[in-house]
Order: structure tokens, then C-alpha cells, then sequence
């Protein structure tokens, strides 16, 4: 597929904005069980508006995928089918609930708060379970068609907010700064795992789609002559990364070493040293690895009908 | 779904009808129109050719029609302008008109022989003749000398038809359909439906062409052949067919010459012509039966057909007077001898059991599927048949053929091999389309001397002809060539069609002789019709150094009538802007290339459905305004007073002789459209044709729609409707007589005109009565060790020619060609697919894209035709994929046999050997750019086209 | 229920490409237009069309296959494009199984062309909406149209009528009979589309020449003396045999 920089950061940003918020609210929790208030407000504002900042930029993102952006109030009519539809959904509903329990935070309404930021973290979850869902729904786009897509849209952007969340608290509340980092550095370590089990598994998949099924001839040598356009068409600028091998794996390897090891190696650095700076760079650079692998994931994912776009002449 | 249910409701259509000109084939079109606006064009259902089809490119007749490329003013170079830039000004119609008037005039009346006129890809040969032999120039003619001529000869010379719009094969009815050499061809869509229910009815279908694409695609055995071997395939066929016994006796022994008599006797001056009953005079036709039979009943010699008698095919007998004598068949037996299918194998890369199986299946389909059709009819000798019979094996062949130096030899063992087989004119077989069969050879003869060009007056002859013997040739009294691209003269003296490809090379040359003006209509003579293109663009540009010439153009005046900015009109002095087919009226006449189908003659008529854009004008209407004011006999009154006022009105009151009632449309003749095929100007004619979709038909009755060379009643129908002046039956020539008699004047033996004294081994071996295999002309002048690959051109189906590049849609279909390789040729010289790669050929050289294919002979390179383009014409842009990734394999292609010292052309008919050249093919260096090359200059849009404006 | 559909004959198809520009020509005019084209005169042009022909090469030298293929959306019956339009732009049509996009609701988020595995749909560049083959629905029902002419332009244009065009549920059409009787097949089975538009496979004729079709009681060689019957000198069971 072709890397959409308007998806990419959509669901990168998006799955970040998620995870502050969800950092957030664990911590809120937390407190509100051990009986405390101790969440500094402005930790708590901050950390409302950051993941509505990014929410709110992802959304604006993708509005560059529409070619009617005009229309987009059109895209909640199909919930009932559509996981685009629901993610369309649980997107601004998510950020009202968060936006909601800002306020409450701000009005003080603790109670009311907690209440609200459980609507707005169940808002969350559902949102990252649409997101992951609209791709692994797909079921002949083999790379992204299982469970794990779902599971690596949520671990890597709670580990995204978690660091982005360490990254604040380091800053504005250094009281929850190291369960903030240990928490991101596991979420990490977590997202890590599924994102590299996918990558193992889509390494090992056989396409189900061949040249044979294509074209419904069965003969073990078959080769594209002419797709019908030699200029191009929507069907080869849309369904293929036209990246080298070469920029491929260096993307592979540059998201697995800022998306996971480097982030990993600055929160524990963070921890050891104790030094807020490590912890306050671990979000960015998490950030720019996450961004390549998505790119990664579009990339990496075959479309069966590339198939059908093979050669020209 | 609202928004598809408004749609039918604004449809407010106005649907006209006429004749696709997307390509020559001519369907039968419905235009739909909005507001005058071209909206949508599809197949017209009752149009006897397409049958409501279309194809690629008539389906994209609008975007030709609102094309930016299309040239709307006349325009003159601009003073000081070098041909070629493309610096050009607008000028009037009129300014344009008097400055033609001029020039024409005064060439006319000194030496008309410096005015030519050539025309490409159109079908109004008819028209264009006139004008040229009205002017008294012999330098005319059409495309078809670079096209297939070949295939128009070989045939006509054999069987008294040919291919294409003359005649085809009957798929509703055959078995067995064996295609050679055909990409695409002239009859497109018929051919497509024909090809397609044919298999549908179980037919099987066998193409021999060293490349699979379209329509060998769907053939049922696929049989590559190295290119410009087919003769040496047809030849072992026939072989096989005699050596089994598995032609048709009783066909050929009636209907061809196969047992007529042929002198054996290298002493005698007739040696190689039929004997003759004693004193009946030699004619072209030789008709009535002056030859002889040795009759197997009565053991002599018979005067051909008599009644009763049945001729021996085979023997060696000796005439009362000692002439020595065998049947012309014996003699074609004797030569096929050597012609194995192992001979043919090394020569072909066919495998001789696969030459031998096609033989077999070839023979036993005809011989033991015969159809039996209950059609009475009567043949040229009177006797009666009750029925039609049909050998079920039909045959198609084009350029793969026709398009090498051999291709007269190889087209003539292709329609030999059909008459063996029984299949001429007969169900399942080849079929004739009026007004085929002809005689062989037909009766239009070009004058024979230098003294029938005469200032002032037209030319007592056509420019083209069908010479049957030496004194035909239209050369001086030392045999040099009267016209300037030196067709009918020794060197090329069966080129029916002319030589457009030497035309430029020669006037260059001085070679005849210079021209003043060269007009140049439809044709894309600086690019894609031209061998040798680099150079070829260099001799239009190119001016005198000394002499009083000194400074002018060594071709001085070029006139281009062009619909489009093409390569071409960069080079003109004088370009006039045509109209589209939407926009003019034309006729597709039997005085020219009919749509006639198998069951009767058919011609058609396009009529303007939008009016011209800009100043377009019609090449007809500018013909009959230069005609009436350069005042041809033909176009003007007694008293010089213009006799047409346009072009609808010449079409249907011109008739070819004053009361002949013969003129350009056969239907709804007379008064008031009562009459066809002759009868008087019928005033409302056009409208007539157009009330019924275009076109007419005439249905022949079944009796005289088969076997029409020996039909009397059809032959006696189309000596009625003036179809044929006599109503000779057509015997089929497996000897020909004709060649012979150029040869024995070649040896020496014939009184009368004999060839230069140079020309006399070359006439003598290629005007060989019974076919044979040569290999063709510039192989034998390639050193192949360094040269090995054939490299060859196909037509795409959804382009035409150079035509179609400034259409947005075709051009997306093909926006640039590659060479197709076979991997294992590619990776012997370390080429991988996708590669860029030099291509040379011992002429010229070419980058281009490498693709490997597996569906081609690994002898063999390919690409599509003309694709490659020149930056700045048909309006493209200079980045355009087609001058920066496409390529011509037209650079790599001479023009001249150096060795041979003539041009690289068929020595019998002047047919181009565009398919003969031999290249090599090597990896271009990492550093070079990717692009192809030769580059060229760009070229300004021209006043007038859209890009300009 | 009504699924129409086209049938594509490969046995017959010569990849004219008359189906693909008969088709942007009758739809760009339409409701289903205009189709736009990007760069139409300069480099790489493109554009939008609902169908386009490619050909492949099947086998190796000299045994090599080329075939054309002409692909256009293939109106799956259970059409995963459809599902996942957050719009409902993306349609099946009940009556007569047509997939079709309305452009007035479309957002042209892509998101049905990337549920779709056959490549069927192509997102106009410069209407910024998602189109693809209607299956010519603005001419088949449309009744001031000729009966004749109520066919898709592609299906009237192809001059080797490779495309067949009628109601695959009905098995009695034309189309259900030629996918019965030549084994029509459906493009990628393995995702469970069950595309309405068929292909039907090549189909080879062969013929066979036995040794007894060489040995003719009536070979003309014969009439000509060139088959000569065995000598009447020779031996014989007749010279020694007197019983
Ligand atoms: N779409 C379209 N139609 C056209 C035209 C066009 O440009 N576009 N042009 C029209 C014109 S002017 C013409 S003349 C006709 C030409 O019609 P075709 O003769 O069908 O066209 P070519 O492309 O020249 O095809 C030559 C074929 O012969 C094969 N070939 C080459 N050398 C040999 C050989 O030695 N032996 C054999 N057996 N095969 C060989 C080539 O591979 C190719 O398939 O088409 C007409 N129709
Ligand atoms: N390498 C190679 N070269 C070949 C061939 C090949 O197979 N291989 N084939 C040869 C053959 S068979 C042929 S016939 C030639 C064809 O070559 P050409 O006869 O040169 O044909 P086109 O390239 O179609 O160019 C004809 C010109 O007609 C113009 N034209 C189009 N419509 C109209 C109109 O309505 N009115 C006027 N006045 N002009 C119009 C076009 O703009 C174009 O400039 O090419 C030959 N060249
Ligand atoms: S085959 Fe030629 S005449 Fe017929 S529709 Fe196509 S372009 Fe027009
Ligand atoms: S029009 Fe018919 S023959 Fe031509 S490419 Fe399309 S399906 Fe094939
Ligand atoms: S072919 Fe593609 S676009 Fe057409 S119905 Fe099937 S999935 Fe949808
Ligand atoms: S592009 Fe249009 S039709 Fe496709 S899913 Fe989006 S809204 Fe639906
Ligand atoms: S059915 Fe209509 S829209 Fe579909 S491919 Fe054919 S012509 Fe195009
Ligand atoms: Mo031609």
C-alpha cells in the first residue's frame, strides 16, 4: 500500500492522543483508590490538552485523505457495517468525553471526573479497537488482516501516551514521573513484542492471492505484460509504497531502534539516572519511530489487486 | 442511484450516422450529438461491415475530433524559417489557393512531371488519380508500395484477387484457419468477428508469426517462424500436399493453368510460355483458349477445356511440330521437389514434422470436410453444376509476408498453396469482394514512354498499372524510369502501387530527375513512412550548394494536407488544414477500395455530422478548386467554365465517360435513384445514401456469389454493370506466364524491350515463373554473425499508425514502446527486463526499453509501430512519454541496398522490406541517460492548433 | 433474485481494447461522468476508466499463452467494498445486483477500493470521488433505448463478443449457460466475493490426421499414373498356385 501521510499521522497521532489520555486517566484512578487528589492540575491539564492536541491533529490529518473533506459529516452513517464509520464515531466522542473530563477536572468535580473519564477511557479502548479494526477487518490484506493489528494500534499508542505522559509528568508532576516511566518502558517492551510477532508472522506469510488465482490460470509461470495504462493510474499510485528495498528496511529497522529500543533505553536511562531530560526525549523520538512504522505497516501490507499492476509496456 | 435515473431523461440526442475514418477499414458509425456537440459515437447496427461493433480507436473519435493538435489555418513557412523548425504563418485560403494556382500552372505547362503527388493512409485514390493524371504527371501514388504490395500482386497475379477489402477468407464456413503474418489489418473489425464466431463454431485456428499477440493470442496453435521464411514454409507445405496427393485435382485441372502445356525447350525463344494452338495470337489474357491440354483420354494434345477432355497435371509429352512439352503443374512439382519440410526446418525453425502435420491437416480437412452448398450454377464453358462445392481451409496473410523483399515470391506461394487446396472463391476458402476477381493481370496499364508526359495535357494512361509483359514499362528508350520514384521501370517492373518510399530519397537525389513540388497528402512522411528517418528528415532540409539552384531547397516546394500537427508538416512550405471524417463528405467507391463484402459489392459514403473547425477544409473540396482553376480537362466545361461546384456535387454528377453512367457510388443511380451500379447522375444521391445508414449494397444471387473467375453468370452480370470489360473466366495462374516473359527478355530471348544490361541477372532470377524461396535481399547484404536478430514492427489494435498520440485516451493505452526480447537473447548479451538498451542495425542505432517476452521467437526483437514520437508535434508536451521513452524502429531501417545498389525493396514489385533488417542488441552504460535516442529537436505548436492558441 | 453480470470469453478475446475506450466514452458523457484525464497531452497521462485490458504471458517459449484480460468491477455478490463505506456510498442494488458508488454521498476516503482485492475501483482525480463500473446501468434499463442498444457499451462495442452480459441467477440466460458449459470461473475464490462477472477459459481445437487419412483409394497422383499400381511381371500367388 501507499503510505498516506494524512493515515499515517491520523492513526499515529490519534493512538498517542489515546494513550495520554489513558495515562491520565490510570493515574486518576489510581489516586482516586488510594483515596488522594495529589494529580497536579496543571499535569492534568497539560496532559487533557496534549492528547486532545494530538487527537485533534490526527483528525485534522486525516481530512487530507478525503477527496471530499466537505462531506466527511456523511462518514458516520454506516456504523452498522462500517468500522470507519465507528471509528468515525468514537472519535469525536472520545475527545468530548476527554474534553469533558478536563473540565470537570478543572471545575474540581473530581467525582464527576472520574465518572466522565471512564466513558472517555472506554472511549478510547473502542476507538483503538475501530482504528485497528479498519484495517485488520480487510481480510486478503494478509499483513494487517489479524488480531495483533488491533492489539499492536493499542499497545503502541499507550506506550506512545505513556511516554508522552512520562515525558509531562517528568516536567509537571514529578511525583508519578517514575511510574510514568516504568509504565511506558513496559508498555514499550509489550508493544515491542506483538509489533515484532507481526513482524515475524507477515515475514512468513504466503500471499493467498497468486498470479494463478488472479487471473484463474493455473500454469506456475505467469507474467504481466501490459496493465492497460503505461502513464500510471489510480491503481498504481494508491496501492504501492514505490519505496526501494533498501528505504523499506531502513525504515523497518529505523521504527524497531526509535520506536522501541531507543524510547526503552531513555526511559531506563530515566529511571536510573533519574534525570527528567531522558524521560522528556523519549516521547519524540518515539513518536518519529512510530510515525516510520506506521509508514512501515502501509508499506509493508501487499494488496492483492498489485496483482493485476505488475508491468507496463 | 438518484443520480443514474436523471440521466436517459436529458438525453436529448440527435443521432447521425456515417463511416469511421479512426483507421481504413471504414465502419459504419452512429454519432450522437448534444447541442452540435460530439458526445458519444458507438457501431451502427445495420452497417454491413462492423454489425453494430467498434473498436479501440472508432470508440475515441471525439477525442480526435476535439483534439489541440488539429490544424485549423493554412499556413505558410515563414520567410527565413528553416523547414523543419515548424516556424510557420497563417495565411487565407485564397492566398493559399493562388499561390498553388501559380506554381502548379507553370509546372504544368513546362514539364508536368515535376509536379508529385503521393498520398498515405487514405481511401480516395480514385479521386487523387484523376487530379494526377488530369495534371499529366506520372508521379502519383498511394501508400500501398511501402505497405503491402506484395500482397496485392502476388495475389492479383495469381488468382485475380486478394486479401483485405478484395477478398478474404470465408470463417462462417471454414475448418481450418491458417493465418500468417497478421497483426491487425485493414479489415479490423470484420475480421474480429469473424475470427471469433469461427472459433466459437469450433473451427481451428493456426497463426504462423514469430510473435504472439492479438489475434495469435487466440489462435489454437501458435507456430513461430523466423521472420521472412514463410516461402520456404508455404513451399515444403506444398511439397507435402503434392507428395501425398492431397490437392485438389479436379480444381486444378479446370480452373487453374496447373495442366496446361509449357515449352521445354531452352533453345527455343518461347522456352517457359504455354504452347499455342498454331497461329492464335499472344495476348495478355490469352483468351480464348489458345493453350493446350494433353488429354488423358485421348492421348494428345487439346485445346484447353475442350469438351470432354481432362488435362494430365503430370508428364513429359512432345507436340506434333517436336516441341517438347509438361504440364504446368509437373513443373511446379519439379520445383517443390527440393523444398523438404527438413530443408525447411533449418531455414524456417519450424520443426519438419510440424510442416508436415499442418500439410496433412491442411489436406485432409479439404479433401474429406467438403461442403456441398445446393447452388446452381453454370461455369464459363457452359456446363452446369448443381452445386457449389467448399474445401473447408481458409487462409489470412498480411504484412508478415508482404512487408520483405520476398514477400512477391512468398505471397505467390501462399495463393498457389490456397489453388492447390481447392479453395479459391469457394465456401470456407478464400472469398472474392467485387469488383474481384479481376484479370490476371488486370487491364489498367500506365503509359509506356517518356513522350505520354506532355505539358498541358493529362496523362493518356493511369499513373499505376498492371503491366502483363516488358513493353508495359513506363521507361525511355534505354529502360530508365520515367517516374521519379522509378516505379514500372526494370529495377522494380511489377510495382503496381509505386514507390512512395523513394519517392523523397530520389527527388533528393536528382535521381531520375529533381521535382519542383511535392505534395504530400495523409501520409507521416518525415517519420513513421520513411526507412532511414534521420536521414530522411536531413534531404528535406537540405539545399543546393552550387549551381543556379544555389540556396534553394533540393526538393523545392512541399505542399502537406494534414489534419494534425505531425512530424511531417514541420517540413511543409504550405500546409492545408483537412477536416476530420466527422466533417467532410467522401465516398469509399468501387472506382477505388470498396467495403464490398462476399455476397456483392458494397460502397459507402461519409457525410459531414459536425461543420469543419476553423478554416478546415476537405482535401476533396480543395482538389476539385485547384482542378477548376488549373482548368483540367475533366474538372472544367468547353469554355472553361468550372463544371463542379464542390465535392458533393462532382460525386454525383462526374461519370468516367460522358453518358457512362459509371461514377464514384454505385446506388440509387439514374434520374431518381432507381438505378445501380450505372445509370445517370441522380441528383439526391447523397441524400440517399445517407437515409440508408451510409452505405449500399448490392446482393449478388447465390448462384454467381461462388467460383465468380469461371461463373458465367456472374461474369456475365459484371460485364453488364461494367465491373469487368471482358467476360473472361480467370484461370488461376500456378505458372505465370507474365514473369516469364520479363525473364526471357532478361535472358535475351524475347524480341522487344530488354532490361540494362545490369538489371538483366536480377530480372532473370526474380521473375521466376513457379515460385521459389530466396532468402530476402538486405539479409543477404548482413554480415549476421554481427547482426543476428530479425527486428520487426506490429500494429497496435488501439493506434493507428502515428495518428492516434494526440488522442488522451489512446495515448494512455500505449504511452511509449519497449522491445520485446526473448530472455534467452537478452541474457546472452547480459540484458535484464526493463533494461535500456542499444539497438543496431548496420544503418543506424537506437536506445530504447528492453521487456523480455516469452512470446517471441528468439531470432526475433518487436515492438508496436510508431508509437515513438517527436518532442513538440501532435501537441504533446516535450516531456511526453513518447519522445523520451518511446522510440522508431524506423532509424534502423534503410531505404537503400548499397550492395544491390537499389532500393531495400521487392526486385518484382518495389514492395518496402521494412521487416528484412538484421540487428543486434547490447546493454546501454549505467551512465547514459534513460531515454531514448535519437533525440530531436522540438517543435513549436503551429498557428491554429490548440496549444498555440 | 437478479445478480446481472458480464461473462468474458478469453477463448475469443483479441485485447482490442475496444471495451475500454467505448466504455470511458459512453460514461464520461453520463451520469457516471465525466471521467477525467490527468496530464492528458504531457508525461505520464492517466485517467480514470472503468475498464481496462492487460495481458500476461502464460508458459514459457514456445509454449507460451498470451492472454488478454479485461477486468472491470465484477459485482460481487457479497462485495466487501460495500460493507466499509462509512457513507453508504458504496451500494449493492437488491433488484438487479449492480455495485454502485453514489458520487453525491461519496467522501472519496478510498476506503472501498482498498477493501477491494480485484483493483475494480478507481477514485476520479479531479471529481475527488470513488468510481468504477456501473455495468452501464443508465443504458440497460433504460427504455427509450432500442431493446438491442439496452446492453453495456462495453458489451456492444467488443467486436469478437467476448462479453456476455445478463443475469448469472437465471439458468436459462446465456450467461448462466456459458459459465455451466465452458467452465466459467470466478477471479480470486479465495476471499469468498463471489464476483457476479465471469471468465471463461481458452479452449483449444485440435485435429487429428490419421496414417489411413494419407492412404486414399481416390489419390489423384493416381489419375496422373504417379501411383502405380504393382506391375503385372512381378511374381504372383498366381504363378505357383494352382488350386
Ligand atoms: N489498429 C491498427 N490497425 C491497422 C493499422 C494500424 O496502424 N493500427 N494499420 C493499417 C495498415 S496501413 C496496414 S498495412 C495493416 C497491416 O496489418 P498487419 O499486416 O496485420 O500489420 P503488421 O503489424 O505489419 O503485422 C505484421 C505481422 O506479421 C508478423 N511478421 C513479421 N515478419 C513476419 C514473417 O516473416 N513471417 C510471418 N509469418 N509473420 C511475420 C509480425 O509479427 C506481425 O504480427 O493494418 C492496418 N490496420
Ligand atoms: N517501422 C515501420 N514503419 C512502417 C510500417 C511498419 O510496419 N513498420 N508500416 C508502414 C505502412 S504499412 C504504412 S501504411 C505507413 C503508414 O504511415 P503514414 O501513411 O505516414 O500514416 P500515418 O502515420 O497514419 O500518417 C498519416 C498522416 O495522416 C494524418 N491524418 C489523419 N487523419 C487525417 C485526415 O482526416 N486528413 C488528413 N489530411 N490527414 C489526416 C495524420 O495526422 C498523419 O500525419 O507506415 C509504414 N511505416
Ligand atoms: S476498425 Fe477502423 S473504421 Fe472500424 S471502428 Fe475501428 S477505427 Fe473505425
Ligand atoms: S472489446 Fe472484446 S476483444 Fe476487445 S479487449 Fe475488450 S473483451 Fe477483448
Ligand atoms: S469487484 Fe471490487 S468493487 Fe466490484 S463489487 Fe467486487 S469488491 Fe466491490
Ligand atoms: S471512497 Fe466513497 S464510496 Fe468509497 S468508501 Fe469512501 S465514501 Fe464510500
Ligand atoms: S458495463 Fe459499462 S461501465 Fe462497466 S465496463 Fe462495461 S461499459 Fe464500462
Ligand atoms: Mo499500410
Amino acid at each position: 500500500m501507499h503510505p498516506a501521510w494524512s493515515v499515517v499521522l491520523l492513526t499515529t497521532l490519534l493512538g498517542a492522543g489515546q494513550g495520554l489520555f489513558l495515562a491520565l486517566y490510570g493515574a486518576d484512578l489510581y489516586d482516586a483508590a488510594r483515596g488522594r487528589a495529589s494529580l497536579a492540575p496543571l499535569f492534568v491539564a497539560a496532559a487533557v490538552l496534549g492528547s486532545l492536541a494530538l487527537a485533534g491533529a490526527g483528525l485534522a490529518a486525516s481530512f487530507f485523505h478525503l477527496g471530499r473533506p466537505e462531506r466527511a459529516w456523511r462518514s458516520a452513517a454506516m456504523w452498522r457495517t462500517s468500522w470507519l464509520s465507528r471509528e468515525v464515531i468514537a472519535l469525536p466522542l472520545f475527545m468530548a468525553l476527554a474534553a469533558g473530563y478536563g473540565l470537570a477536572h478543572w471545575l474540581g468535580m473530581l467525582q464527576g471526573a472520574l465518572v466522565v473519564g471512564a466513558a472517555a477511557a472506554l472511549a478510547a479502548l473502542a476507538l483503538y479497537v475501530c482504528t485497528g479494526m479498519i484495517y485488520a477487518c480487510i481480510k486478503f490484506l494478509q499483513e494487517w488482516a489479524s488480531p495483533l493489528t488491533v492489539v499492536n494500534f493499542l499497545l503502541l499508542g499507550c506506550a506512545s501516551g505513556l511516554s508522552a505522559a512520562a515525558a509531562l509528568s517528568a516536567w509537571l508532576d514529578p511525583e508519578f514521573a517514575r511510574a510514568y516511566a516504568i509504565a511506558a518502558l513496559a508498555a514499550t517492551l509489550a508493544a515491542a513484542a506483538t509489533r515484532g510477532t507481526a513482524l515475524v508472522r507477515n515475514a512468513r506469510l504466503r500471499p493467498r492471492s497468486t498470479p494463478q488465482t488472479a487471473i484463474g490460470i493455473k500454469h506456475p509461470r505467469i507474467e504481466q505484460k501490459a496493465q492497460g495504462a503505461m502513464g500510471g493510474s489510480f491503481n498504481t499510485h494508491e496501492f504501492f509504497h514505490g519505496a526501494s528495498r533498501a528505504r523499506l528496511e531502513t525504515m523497518k529497522w529505523g521504527f524497531v531502534a526509535a520506536g522501541f529500543l531507543l524510547p526503552a533505553m531513555l526511559l531506563a536511562a530515566a529511571l536510573g539516572s533519574a534525570l527528567p531530560a531522558f524521560a522528556a526525549a523519549a516521547f519524540p523520538v518515539q513518536l518519529a519511530g512510530l510515525l516510520a512504522e506506521r509508514w512501515y505497516f502501509f508499506a509493508e501490507a501487499q494488496h492483492p489487486q498489485n496483482l493485476y499492476y505488475q508491468s507496463t509496456s | 442511484m438518484a443520480c443514474f435515473a436523471k440521466r436517459s431523461a436529458e438525453l436529448s440526442t440527435e443521432v447521425k450516422t456515417t463511416t469511421c475514418y479512426m483507421c481504413a477499414c471504414r465502419c459504419g458509425i452512429r454519432v450522437h450529438l448534444r447541442d452540435g456537440e460530439v458526445r458519444y459515437i458507438d457501431g451502427n447496427p445495420d452497417h454491413p461491415l462492423n454489425q453494430g461493433v467498434i473498436c479501440a480507436k472508432g470508440a475515441s473519435g471525439i477525442m480526435k475530433q476535439y483534439s489541440p493538435a488539429r490544424l485549423t489555418r493554412p499556413l505558410k513557412r515563414r520567410a527565413g524559417a528553416e523547414r523543419g523548425a515548424g516556424d510557420f504563418e497563417p495565411i487565407s485560403w485564397e492566398d493559399a489557393y493562388s499561390l498553388l494556382e501559380e506554381r502548379l500552372k507553370k509546372i504544368r505547362a513546362s514539364d508536368p512531371k515535376k509536379f508529385a503527388l503521393f498520398t498515405g493512409r487514405d481511401q480516395m485514390q480514385a479521386l487523387t488519380g484523376l487530379f494526377a493524371r488530369q495534371f499529366g504527371t506520372p508521379n502519383y501514388a498511394a501508400h500501398g508500395g511501402f505497405c503491402s504490395v506484395n500482397m496485392a500482386a502476388g495475389m492479383i497475379y495469381t488468382i485475380g484477387g486478394s486479401f483485405w477489402e478484395f477478398g478474404g477468407p470465408d470463417l462462417e464456413r471454414a475448418k481450418l484457419f491458417v493465418m500468417l503474418g497478421t497483426a491487425e489489418d485493414h479489415h479490423s473489425n470484420p475480421l474480429k468477428i469473424a475470427i471469433s464466431k469461427f472459433k466459437r463454431n469450433g473451427g481451428r485456428f493456426v497463426s504462423v508469426n514469430p510473435v504472439r499477440t492479438g489475434y495469435s493470442a487466440i489462435a489454437d496453435e501458435w507456430v513461430p517462424i523466423r521472420p521472412g521464411t514463410d516461402g520456404a514454409f508455404l513451399l515444403a507445405v506444398m511439397h507435402e500436399i503434392i507428395a501425398q496427393g492431397l490437392y485438389d485435382r479436379e480444381f486444378l485441372a479446370r480452373y487453374s493453368n496447373g495442366g496446361h502445356l509449357v515449352v521445354c525447350d531452352a533453345a527455343s525463344p518461347r522456352d517457359g510460355m504455354f504452347a499455342r494452338t498454331a497461329g492464335a495470337p499472344e495476348t495478355d489474357t490469352d483468351w480464348p483458349p489458345a493453350q493446350l491440354w494433353w488429354d488423358r483420354h485421348s492421348g494428345r494434345a487439346v485445346p484447353t477445356h475442350s469438351e470432354g477432355a481432362d488435362p494430365f497435371l503430370f508428364g513429359d509429352f512432345k507436340l506434333e511440330d517436336g516441341t517438347p512439352v509438361r504440364p504446368a503443374f509437373q513443373l511446379l512439382a519439379e520445383r517443390v521437389k527440393q523444398y523438404t519440410p527438413e530443408w525447411a526446418q533449418e531455414v524456417t525453425g519450424i520443426a519438419a514434422a510440424t510442416i508436415r502435420r499442418l500439410a496433412h491437416e491442411m489436406g485432409v480437412v479439404a479433401r474429406d470436410q467438403k461442403i456441398e452448398l445446393p447452388i446452381a450454377w453454370t461455369d464459363c464453358w457452359g456446363v452446369e453444376h448443381q452445386t457449389v462445392t467448399g474445401n473447408p481451409v481458409a487462409f489470412h496473410a498480411m504484412r508478415g509476408l508482404a512487408a520483405h523483399s520476398n514477400g512477391f515470391h512468398t505471397v505467390r506461394s501462399l495463393a498457389i498453396l490456397m489453388s492447390l487446396l481447392g479453395t479459391i472463391d469457394r465456401p470456407g476458402g478464400f472469398r472474392h469482394r467485387a469488383p474481384f476477381p479481376r484479370a490476371i493481370p488486370p487491364a489498367a496499364k500506365t503509359p509506356n514512354s517518356p513522350a505520354a508526359v506532355k505539358p498541358g495535357t493529362p496523362l493518356p494512361g493511369l499513373a499505376l498499372g498492371w503491366p502483363a509483359a516488358p513493353e508495359h514499362l513506363f521507361v525511355d528508350g534505354e529502360g530508365k524510369p520515367v517516374r521519379i520514384d522509378k516505379g514500372f521501370s526494370w529495377e522494380y517492373p511489377l510495382s503496381v502501387h509505386g514507390l512512395m518510399h523513394n519517392v523523397i530519397t530520389n527527388a533528393w537525389r536528382g535521381d531520375p530527375y529533381r521535382l519542383d513540388t511535392l505534395m504530400i497528402f495523409m501520409a507521416n512522411m518525415a517519420w513513421n513512412s520513411t526507412m532511414n528517418t534521420v536521414e530522411v528528415r536531413r534531404m528535406l532540409n537540405d539545399r543546393d550548394t552550387e549551381g543556379e539552384m544555389r540556396g534553394e531547397y533540393k526538393i523545392p516546394f512541399i505542399v502537406v494536407c494534414d489534419a494534425f500537427q505531425s512530424e511531417m508538416t514541420a517540413f511543409a512550405d504550405l500546409v492545408l488544414p483537412d477536416t476530420t471524417y466527422l466533417e467532410r463528405h467522401d465516398v469509399m467507391s468501387l472506382l477505388d477500395r470498396p467495403i464490398s463484402e462476399f455476397d456483392g459489392p458494397v460502397d459507402a459514403v461519409r457525410v459531414p455530422v459536425v461543420p469543419p473547425t476553423g478554416e478546415c477544409k476537405p482535401f476533396q473540396e480543395v482538389l476539385i478548386e485547384l482542378g477548376s482553376r488549373l482548368g483540367f480537362p475533366a474538372f472544367t466545361n468547353a469554355d472553361g467554365s468550372r463544371k463542379y461546384r464542390d465535392y458533393p456535387d462532382f460525386i454525383v454528377n462526374y461519370e468516367t465517360e460522358p453518358g457512362s453512367g459509371i461514377g464514384f457510388l454505385a446506388g440509387w443511380r439514374g434520374r431518381g435513384g432507381e438505378k445501380q451500379m450505372r445509370g445517370e447522375p441522380n441528383p439526391r444521391q447523397w441524400e440517399m445514401y445517407a437515409a440508408n445508414n451510409c452505405h449500399f449494397h448490392y446482393r449478388l444471387p447465390p448462384s454467381y456469389q461462388y467460383m465468380r473467375n469461371w461463373n458465367r453468370g456472374y461474369m456475365e452480370w459484371a460485364q453488364r454493370v461494367r465491373i469487368r470489360r471482358y467476360g473472361d473466366p480467370v484461370i488461376i495462374h500456378l505458372y505465370s506466364e507474365v514473369l516469364q516473359r520479363f525473364r526471357l527478355a532478361a535472358q535475351g530471348k524475347r524480341p522487344g524491350r530488354q532490361p540494362p544490361a545490369q538489371l538483366r541477372r536480377r530480372v532473370q532470377t526474380y521473375f521466376d515463373p513457379l515460385p521459389f524461396y530466396f532468402v530476402p535481399l538486405e539479409v543477404q547484404e548482413t554480415e549476421l554473425g554481427k547482426y543476428p536478430l530479425a527486428a520487426i514492427t506490429q500494429r497496435p489494435m488501439a493506434m493507428y499508425h502515428s495518428w492516434d498520440s494526440q488522442n488522451a485516451w489512446l495515448r494512455q493505452i500505449h504511452a511509449h514502446n519497449c522491445l520485446f526480447v526473448n530472455p534467452v537473447a537478452a541474457r546472452a548479451q547480459g540484458i535484464a527486463d526493463g533494461d535500456w538498451i542499444w539497438v543496431e542495425s548496420q544503418w543506424g542505432k537506437v536506445r530504447c526499453l528492453c521487456r523480455f517476452s516469452e512470446a517471441v521467437e528468439p531470432g526475433t526483437v518487436w515492438t508496436w509501430n510508431a508509437i515513438g514520437k517527436a518532442p513538440g508535434a501532435w501537441s504533446l508536451a516535450p516531456d511526453a512519454n513518447e519522445s523520451r521513452l518511446g522510440f522508431l524502429l524506423n532509424h534502423v531501417i534503410s531505404d537503400a541496398l548499397p550492395v544491390l545498389g537499389s532500393s531495400n525493396s521487392d526486385p518484382v514489385t518495389g514492395q518496402a522490406g521494412w521487416y528484412d533488417v538484421r540487428v543486434r542488441i547490447s546493454r546501454a552504460a549505467e551512465s547514459e541517460p534513460k531515454r531514448s535516442w535519437p533525440e530531436f529537436e522540438g517543435v513549436a505548436a503551429a498557428p491554429g492548433t490548440r496549444t498555440a492558441a | 433474485m437478479t445478480q446481472l453480470a458480464l461473462v468474458i470469453d478469453l477463448n475469443v478475446c483479441v485485447g482490442c481494447h475496444a471495451c475500454v475506450t467505448s466504455c470511458k466514452e459512453w460514461n464520461t458523457q453520463g451520469a457516471a461522468g465525466p471521467l477525467s484525464d490527468l496530464n492528458p497531452y504531457g508525461a505520464d497521462p492517466s485517467g480514470t476508466f472503468f475498464n481496462r485490458v492487460q495481458t500476461f504471458e502464460v508458459g514459457e517459449f514456445p509454449n507460451t499463452q498470451t492472454v488478454h484480460f479485461p477486468k472491470s468491477c465484477l459485482h460481487c455478490e457479497d462485495p466487501p467494498c460495500v460493507p466499509v463505506c462509512p457513507t453508504g456510498a458504496s451500494y449493492k442494488r437488491a433488484g438487479d445486483g449492480i455495485v454502485l458508488v453514489d458520487y453525491d454521498k461519496c467522501i472519496g476516503c478510498k476506503y472501498c477500493a482498498w477493501a477491494c482485492p480485484y483493483g475494480a475501483r478507481e477514485l476520479d482525480e479531479k471529481q475527488k470521488v470513488m468510481k468504477k463500473c456501473t455495468l452501464c446501468v443508465d443504458r440497460i434499463h433504460d427504455a427509450s433505448l432500442p431493446e438491442r442498444d439496452r446492453k453495456p457499451a462495453c458489451v456492444l462495442a467488443c467486436p469478437t463478443s467476448a462479453r456476455l452480459f445478463g443475469d448469472i441467477h437465471d439458468p436459462a440466460s446465456e450467461v448462466a449457460t456459458a459459465i455451466r458449459e465452458h467452465g466459467g470461473y470466478a477471479l480470486m475464490p479465495e476471499w469468498g466475493t463471489h464476483p457476479a462477472n465471469h471468465y471463461l477459459p481458452r479452449r483449444k481445437t485440435e485435429f487429428k490426421v490419421r496414417e489411413e487419412d494419407l492412404q486414399r483409394y481416390d489419390n489423384p497422383l493416381k489419375v496422373d499414373g504417379l501411383l502405380p499400381k504393382p506391375a503385372t511381371g512381378e511374381p504372383a500367388l498366381d504363378d505357383v498356385t494352382s488350386w
